[in-house]
């Protein structure tokens, strides 16, 4: 079927086509026609929000939350470069978004117009591809195909670049097509031939370690459930990247936490120790692994990935399986009960008591106080309190996100949404506006820093426009924490600049938005203020003051291994711990 | 304690090879920027690189890439490449199986006397052909592969070089097939 109609109108077609119901933008003059048509249509609505970062932010909120694409329309120039942080980061934890920007037109591209920018060039390392549409007939197969780029494989960004005189255009549009694209072509299922090997490897384990990352999460709800359904049938213990929280059920009794830089003590020394390690949608990031002459040395390493550039790229793999971690989950299972596999009952059990021996360390601990608030405490509460609900989780980046991510125990795929790849502050606030407009029936939380929070501050004006009762749950230290962590410990304690001074009051600032402004300032007082936040029907700024010295335990020092952890009440000195050449590393 | 960081090490005990890529895209705006861009954001080496369309009514063109790194940094280029989504196929042709790689080098010479016939003299030995011919200069047109050609431009300079252009590799696998 086809229809006469202008560029501007096929953008919103071809959106509706395509599913989408919400959009994130900001309005100018090189993206005008789009607006026009968005003002007379009902099928797509538009949620305009304060700066172009807080829009792709949102978008990703809002993908990853759902499993749909995320999109966002912003226009030429600064609108396009205010968007490059957003297209990064959903680069970089594999996002599915597409964002629209307008482009001055045609004839004057190139003549340093006003609001241009070379969009297609500034993007095109940050995103999965991009277009710059020259010619109206080509837009309505370029808007079909950004959607299925953005969301199929690997997903990623993609940008369309569309110049205000093909938005005026008239063509032909037509509904999307079976895509054919013999240059792209993301492989779905694994060879069997691997996964033979790799079941038949994971048979003979003594000490095997499941390691999962968001490529369960990206692969779909299904793929959790096999994963469980796996774990379960092996008896095998698992843990998990920052990214790949939720896709099992923390708490479980095989489950070890989180992984890396700051993950638990049982799941660093298992992924030091174990025979065969089984890694399933991650991708061996330098947090992770931390010193990769001593990462894991006595395993054989099986792979699974659905982007063959992540395999071999940090560490050599025994058994690379490139497939969507789905379908290679499911060949499995099936091949594990075909084979009637039993790893040998002796050795998996001196594995678990190894296990329980590490578990025992409590690496999580922390001193309890009943004066000051301390992080993890008031996460603690915050979990506690929220479990039972329809509870989703946003966070901004720094010590903050560590204790969110250590001690909020997530028990769902998509209920977790964190910048971790590009480690963008400022993300959680316009993330959780994505996923309250996803579900807004839901409580939505971002568990913030008071020094992220203000990166996009401006974004609580969005959510009180559009009623979306998002809380911000702020740890407030009144320090950029995490830099203050390293320089106490890097560099002799002198805290440069990472103080804020100045910083507003939360309570004042929110009610400037029009919405509701708590501040807790006592542990006895923690409880009734969260739920005092949970039952405000707005949006809420919650200004919790924690400990300003907290420290984020455990952690792998740079230049150590897995098996060199920290923890917060180690005799040695952190200072001690850290060479000179791991002071070079951040 | 001999520390080295949380980030990879640099694979200093790989050995570095170089290798011949021939990769297959499509001929549309930008590819080429693509193809260039993931190399110097990630740090990959370019020795020589020669793009030109080859099927006008398929709209593809072919790329050849000499490049040199470690073992894995090749595997990953070849990788990185596969994931634009303009590219169809990435060969390595230094892997695939023998192949033939010629450069075609233009180059000026200017001189009178001994030198410039010692230059015409030469150029007959290397199998040179004179595109160019004035009273004081000559362009000789000189085709094989790199070796070749590295080794005339070095006779040519004290015979009177002047200038060299060179078109870069380009590669083809023997045998029947197509890649």
């Amino acid at each position: 079927m086809t229809k006469e109609m202008t560029g501007a109108e096929m953008v919103i077609e071809a959106l509706a086509d395509q599913g989408v119901q919400h959009i994130f933008g900001y309005p100018g003059g090189a993206v005008l026609p789009i607006y026009d048509a968005i003002f007379q249509q009902q099928m797509v609505q538009h949620i305009l929000v304060r700066h172009e970062q807080g829009a792709v932010h949102a978008a990703e909120g809002y993908a990853r939350s759902t499993g749909k694409v995320g999109c966002v329309l912003v226009t030429s120039g600064p609108g396009a470069t205010n968007a490059v942080t957003g297209l990064t980061d959903a680069l970089c934890d594999s996002v599915p978004i597409v964002v629209i920007t307008g482009q001055v037109p045609t004839h004057l591209i190139g003549n340093d117009a006003f609001q241009e920018c070379d969009t297609v060039g500034i993007t095109r390392p940050c995103t999965k591809h991009n277009y710059l549409v020259k010619r109206i007939e080509d837009l309505p197969r370029v808007l079909h195909e950004a959607f299925h780029i953005a969301s199929s494989g690997r997903p990623g960004p993609v940008v369309v670049d569309i110049p205000k005189d093909i938005q005026f255009a008239k063509g032909t549009y037509s509904k999307p097509t079976t895509f054919q694209h013999q240059g792209y072509k993301p492989r779905l299922k694994g060879d069997p031939n691997r996964i033979k090997e790799a079941i038949e490897l994971m048979a003979r384990a003594k000490r095997p370690l499941f390691y999962t990352g968001g490529g369960v999460i990206n692969s779909g709800p299904r793929a959790s459930t096999l994963l469980r359904e796996l774990v379960k049938l092996t008896g095998f213990p698992i843990t998990s990247t920052l990214m790949g929280l939720g896709a099992y059920q923390a708490g479980d009794p095989q489950w070890l936490g989180m992984l890396g830089m700051h993950g638990t003590w049982e799941a660093n020394w298992a992924m030091h120790d174990c025979d065969v390690m089984i890694c399933i949608g991650a991708r061996f990031d330098d947090r992770i692994t931390g010193r990769l002459d001593a990462f894991s040395p006595g395993s054989a390493k099986i792979h699974v990935d659905i982007d063959p550039s992540s395999i071999n790229k940090n560490v050599k793999v025994d058994i690379p399986i490139i497939g969507d971690c789905a379908h290679v989950l499911e060949d499995m299972i099936k091949l594990w009960r075909a084979s009637k596999a039993a790893p040998e009952k002796k050795a998996l059990g001196d594995w678990w008591n190894q296990i329980d021996k590490w578990r025992a360390k409590k690496s999580l601990g922390y001193k309890k106080s009943s004066t000051i608030i301390k992080p993890q405490y008031a996460i603690q509460r915050l979990y506690e309190l929220t479990k039972d609900r329809d509870t989703y989780i946003t966070t901004e980046v720094g010590q903050h996100q560590m204790w969110a991510a250590q001690f909020y125990g997530f028990q769902e795929p998509n209920r977790w949404m964190t910048s971790g790849g590009l480690g963008t502050m400022g993300y959680g606030l316009p993330a959780a506006i994505g996923v309250q407009r996803a579900h807004p029936q839901s409580l939505v939380i971002d568990i913030a820093g008071e020094a992220s929070v203000l990166m996009n501050m401006q974004e609580m004006s969005t959510a009180v426009q559009h009623r979306l009762p998002i809380k911000v749950f702020i740890l407030n230290n009144q320090y950029m924490g995490m830099v203050r962590q390293w320089q106490e410990l890097l560099h002799g304690g002198r805290y440069a600049e990472s103080y804020t001074h100045s910083l507003p009051d939360f309570v004042k600032l929110a009610e400037a938005y029009h919405a509701v402004g708590i501040r807790c300032e006592k542990p006895g007082d923690l409880d009734a203020a969260i739920n005092e936040m949970i039952d405000v029907d707005r949006p809420v700024l919650f200004d919790c003051v924690v400990d300003q010295n907290e420290n984020c335990f455990p952690m792998i020092p740079s230049g150590r291994a897995h098996n060199e952890m920290l923890l917060g009440d180690s005799g040695e000195s952190v200072d001690e711990a850290i060479t000179e050449e791991g002071k070079m590393l951040v | 304690m001999s520390s080295t960081s949380h980030y990879p090490a640099a694979p200093a005990a790989q050995g570095i090879e170089t290798r011949t890529l021939s990769v297959i895209v499509d001929n549309e705006p930008g590819v080429l920027a693509r193809v260039i861009g993931l190399f110097s954001g990630r740090g990959y080496n370019i020795e020589s690189l020669t793009v030109s369309e080859t099927e006008h009514q398929k709209h593809l063109s072919r790329i050849t890439i000499v490049t040199r790194g470690t073992p894995m940094v090749i595997e990953q280029i070849k990788n990185q490449l596969g994931r634009l989504v303009p590219i169809h196929r990435v060969v390595d042709m230094t892997l695939a199986g023998p192949s033939i790689q010629r450069e075609l080098a233009m180059v000026k010479v200017a001189g009178t006397g001994e030198p410039r016939v010692e230059a015409l003299r030469l150029a007959d030995a290397f199998r040179a052909r004179v595109i160019d011919a004035g009273t004081t200069s000559f362009i000789f047109e000189i085709t094989g592969a790199s070796e070749k050609i590295e080794q005339f431009i070095a006779l040519m300079v004290p015979l009177g070089l002047v200038e060299v252009s060179r078109t870069g590799i380009v590669a083809i696998a023997r045998g029947p097939e197509a890649m």
